[in-house]
């Protein structure tokens, strides 16, 4: 087993444990920061197949995550209400039914957006993907039918066959759960022979043409999951915090997925978990000493960029092997 | 007569005033080494990249196995047969020698959307991509990043990596540059018998490969081919002789 399996295991095993534990001596509020962590872990996961593995560095995830937010929001919305949401169909407090809403407008988004963003590369990306996720800002807050710029509250969190969500405990179990599905079908794409044609193309696009493979189509497809798995997570952060709003569609949301993956470890498989414990551990922990704390989450992602390259995970784990 | 695998007719290409293909006719027969060679700045590197579809031409056409490929991707080519190597070595630098060459079995097999089997476990990648390696004379060093490769290694990587594709003509674009007396021994051994598989357009610099080697040469000056024959009428030319040769004798 090699050393970054073992660390691998212990960040998914921290995750687990503080949660129960504090359960077992009933510290709710550490459950609730365990399931942020899993949540935007889930979030960047989506990115990194994208940045990480494809090196496509799309600065307007934020739209992808408020879509998967809205989804949660609107259908509940409209569950709770009983008023049909559109041609005659209701809304719904069902998770699975607001997970695949989720993901499917998104992967359509991501599809949309991604056919026009690819036709650039390098700094035009990051600034078409930022233009799209501005867009899409900006009609959540003039649309005032879902809350606008106030947002739009979630009255009773949405339901999941088997379990009750309010306890926090449930709601974490199903977050973790569906982290690491995230991350099982993530390492399964690494492997895979699309995941050699993402991976050479970030390498090498002229190598990958040569040998009859276009480019273009792969990263297609890539960006296309990697909004599908980001806008899961927006559903689910919708749910944790029982609101949605266009903050969440914000270009601070669209940096902060990616400060989270450079912390980690980029393309590593449990660096974006790394980097959102680090994350949000850091917020908790320097948030309560002063209010600018962000000031020293810079300082420390400076430090990584400069002398940790590969992130904790490179830090800990040393470098990555491909195969 | 056997049609020529690769023809190109007429092709012009200018940046600028500078035309840097000037009506340029050139073909390839089934089992020949075609050798282009020609001063620095004579244009075989933008010829080269015509006929791979990096650089379209402005006019002219390019037929590859009988179909006009002139206005065809990078990609497309590939797919119908046109393999190449480059210049200076152009490889997934992350991936091992094998990932290498498995990219291009997997894309002959045109299977790059499979999403769940891992592809190191796949027999029917890694298989016939340590065949090529075999041949190339790389199966030792199968596992090693191409970033650890030595330069003479990525050299055969990049043949490697062309055969793998099954290519139907290869486009060898100095595949000698850089290497030392012994590899470019070894390579030229391993060429000569590379053209029963596919024949090859060898754009080289190595006048001792390209004598050994080449059925036919053709001689780019100022982006226009002053002189194709045998080695023998190549260096009897006395145009090629002033224009080119004169340096080295």
């Amino acid at each position: 087993m090699s050393r970054e399996t073992v660390v691998n295991f212990i960040l998914a095993a921290l995750l687990l444990a503080v949660p129960l534990l504090a359960n077992a001596v009933g510290q709710p509020f550490y459950i609730t920061l365990a399931t942020r962590i899993a949540i935007l872990a889930l979030a960047a996961t989506g990115l990194n197949l994208a940045l990480g593995l494809g090196g496509l560095v799309s600065f307007g995830h934020a739209a992808f995550f408020g879509i998967g937010g809205y989804a949660a929001g609107i259908l509940a919305t409209h569950g709770f209400s009983g008023e049909p949401l559109v041609f005659g169909l209701s809304g719904t407090n069902q998770m699975l039914v607001i997970w695949i809403v989720a993901a499917v407008t998104a992967g359509l988004a991501g599809l949309a957006i991604g056919a026009i963003s690819l036709r650039t590369s390098g700094v035009y990306f990051i600034m078409i993907t930022l233009a799209f996720a501005q867009m899409v800002y900006y009609f959540a807050v003039s649309w005032p039918a879902y809350g606008g710029e106030d947002g739009l509250s979630i009255l009773v969190r949405n339901q999941f066959p088997g379990v009750s969500t309010m306890r926090p405990l449930s709601f974490f179990l199903i977050c973790y759960v569906v982290l690491l599905a995230a991350i099982g079908l993530f390492a399964l794409i690494r492997a895979s022979r699309f995941g050699s044609a993402l991976q050479a193309a970030r390498q090498n696009p002229v190598r990958v043409a040569t040998v009859g493979i276009r480019p273009f189509r792969i990263r297609l497809t890539a960006f296309a999951i990697s909004a599908m798995m980001t806008a899961l997570a927006g559903a689910l952060f919708a749910d944790l915090n029982r609101f949605v709003s266009p903050s969440m569609l914000s270009w601070h949301m669209s940096g902060e997925l990616i400060v989270l993956i450079i912390l980690g470890g980029t393309g590593r498989l449990f660096g974006p978990l790394a980097g959102a414990a680090l994350y949000v551990i850091i917020e908790y922990a320097l948030g309560g000493i002063t209010e600018r704390w962000q000031f020293f989450l810079g300082l420390i992602l400076l430090g990584v960029v400069l002398f940790a390259r590969g992130g904790l995970l490179g830090f800990i784990a040393g470098k990555a092997r491909h195969g | 007569m056997v049609e020529p695998v690769l023809q190109i007719s007429d092709l012009v290409k200018s940046f600028g005033a500078l035309r840097a293909t000037d009506g340029v006719t050139l073909d390839l027969h089934p089992g020949e080494i075609h050798a282009l060679i020609g001063p620095n700045g004579a244009g075989k590197s933008t010829l080269i990249h015509q006929i791979c579809g990096t650089v379209r031409q402005d006019s002219g056409t390019i037929r590859f196995a009988g179909q006009d490929i002139g206005g065809l991707g990078v990609a497309e080519r590939a797919q119908r047969g046109l393999g190449r190597t480059f210049q200076v070595s152009s490889l997934a630098p992350e991936f091992s020698a094998l990932r290498n060459v498995m990219l291009a079995v997997q894309a002959k097999q045109g299977s790059s959307f499979r999403f769940f089997k891992p592809a190191m476990l796949d027999r029917s990648l890694t298989e016939p991509a340590m065949t090529v390696l075999d041949r190339v004379g790389l199966a030792e060093r199968a596992r090693i990043p191409a970033s650890e490769l030595s330069h003479g290694e990525r050299r055969q990587l990049e043949i490697a990596i062309a055969l793998a594709l099954g290519s139907r003509a290869f486009l060898l674009d100095e595949p000698m540059a850089g290497m030392g007396p012994e590899g470019s021994k070894t390579l030229t051994r391993f060429l000569d018998r590379l053209r029963q598989e596919a024949p090859i357009l060898l754009v080289e610099h190595d006048m001792d490969a390209v004598f050994a080697l080449a059925d036919r040469i053709s001689v780019l000056v100022y982006g226009r081919i002053i002189a194709t024959g045998t080695v023998e009428d190549i260096r009897r030319d006395p145009a090629v002789r002033s224009a080119y040769l004169g340096d080295h004798d």
